[in-house]
């Protein structure tokens, strides 16, 4: 479709729209309807979610394979990478986090892969799997699934989840509404201050409520917003013609770096929010 | 960006099985094998060290095994030398002591000769100069009244 440069206004508006349309499929009336679903809060993004368990699985079984071969004698050259990608993720992970946990570790290595690889998707040609789509029938086709705000979503909610299950296990439920209550100004607990305990509650209540909130939210907006924003700029670069060679390079060496910087800033939030929730401050 | 469940729901149930197949079966292997290995390598380099140490000990214990040797070798050496020339000079000694037992031996054997030899020339001389004196006195004298003389003059000679 880069052929096609130097449409006007509405047909590059078009084109980036068609870019930026997933492929969906919703219930309406009993009945599956592809791609007919704006606005439907039930409907499934099939491209991203194909994209994310696709990857997902790519990691799984690459690392598997080397998991159940593996052995402490010489390694392999693809047991060394896999190896200095779980001793990477080790690190960090010792680094921040100091108690005993069997999750924390796993969780960040798939994050960080799982999140590298669906990044990584940015760096095809825009236009050449969802070309081969459209050869198939397949009218729309998003291939970088972390550019789906829904799937950044998922996975921070996901992380919200344990950060509030790592609160109430280390501090109790008790813990877990001082936290939110209590905390960073300690209400009084006697004299004349105490008609003002309730308010002092509530607006701490507010203020950690929101600070607990924003960390799913930023967490899934940043890297949502990166991606987005960088297959954004590849499309617009797509639409140039064939001036888009040096332009698309030079925009993926870089796309390169935020590609695995978004992916290990993911990985670090997580394991600083859930050692945070597991840490008494 | 349209929120929808489908895809949220999805996603979360999808990094739920993940994440526990990661923890289960991918995670701890490698970790293992990487924990192992770093402990193989420090006890490999530890054994390495080891191994120099003790080759350091015997090289020191080589050279003074191999010093003491010297020195043994250089005393066996000098005592052979000693004990060489006092061989030598021994047999110097009894060389000069069998010559002289032989010198005074033979100068014994040949003095005996001699005087042997004197005795039986003297014998004969006697006989001799009695024959020529028998001869000559038998026309003169009686032999056996002058015997006396005759021997006298014999023991004389």
């Amino acid at each position: 479709m880069a052929s096609e440069g130097g449409h006007g206004t509405e047909g590059s508006g078009g084109y980036i729209q068609h870019h930026l349309q997933n492929l969906q499929v919703c219930k309406v009336d009993d009945q599956w309807v592809w791609n007919d679903c704006a606005g439907n809060f039930w409907a499934m993004n099939v491209d991203s979610m194909f994209f994310s368990v696709f990857l997902g699985l790519v990691f799984l079984l690459l690392f598997r394979k080397v998991a159940k071969n593996t052995s402490a004698g010489k390694p392999g050259k693809f047991q060394a990478f896999v190896e200095l990608v779980v001793d990477f993720v080790d690190s960090s992970v010792k680094d921040t986090f100091h108690g005993k946990s069997k999750l924390i570790a796993p969780l960040a290595l798939t994050i960080f892969m799982w999140v590298f690889l669906m990044n990584l998707m940015d760096l095809i040609p825009v236009d050449l799997l969802p070309g081969v789509a459209s050869l198939a029938g397949i009218p729309y086709l998003k291939v970088v699934p972390t550019t789906d705000v829904n799937i950044t979503f998922g996975m921070s909610l996901s992380v919200f989840v344990l950060i509030i299950f790592f609160t109430i296990k280390s501090k109790g439920v008790g813990g877990f509404v001082r936290e939110l209550t209590m905390h960073p100004i300690a209400p009084p607990t006697k004299g004349f201050g105490l008609i003002a305990a309730p308010l002092i509650i509530a607006f701490n209540f507010i203020l950690e409520t929101v600070s607990l909130l924003a960390k799913p939210l930023s967490l899934s907006l940043r890297l949502f917003g990166n991606m987005f924003a960088g297959e954004l700029i590849f499309i617009l670069i797509a639409m140039i013609g064939w001036y888009q060679l040096p332009l698309h390079f030079g925009w993926a060496v870089f796309h390169v770096l935020i590609v695995t910087l978004q992916a290990f800033i993911f990985m670090m939030l997580t394991i600083v929010y859930l050692t945070l929730a597991s840490e008494e401050h | 960006m349209d929120i929808n469940i489908g895809t949220l729901v999805g996603q979360m149930i999808a990094m739920l099985v993940f994440v526990w197949f990661c923890m289960k079966y991918i995670w701890p292997p490698i970790l293992n094998a990487i924990e192992e290995r770093q402990t193989q390598i420090a006890d490999g380099l530890a054994a390495a060290e080891r191994g120099q140490q003790s080759l350091d000990q015997a090289q020191t214990e080589a050279g003074v095994i191999v010093d003491d040797a010297r020195k043994q070798a250089t005393s066996i050496l000098d005592q052979a030398h000693a004990r060489a020339s006092e061989i030598v000079a021994d047999g110097k000694t009894d060389g000069v002591k069998e010559r002289e037992r032989q010198l005074s031996l033979a100068t014994a054997e040949i003095e005996q000769e001699a005087n042997r030899a004197r005795e039986e020339l003297r014998g004969q001389v006697s006989a001799i100069a009695v024959a020529s004196a028998e001869k000559i006195l038998r026309r003169e004298i009686d032999g056996r009244a002058h015997e006396d003389i005759l021997s006298q003059l014999a023991a004389e000679l």
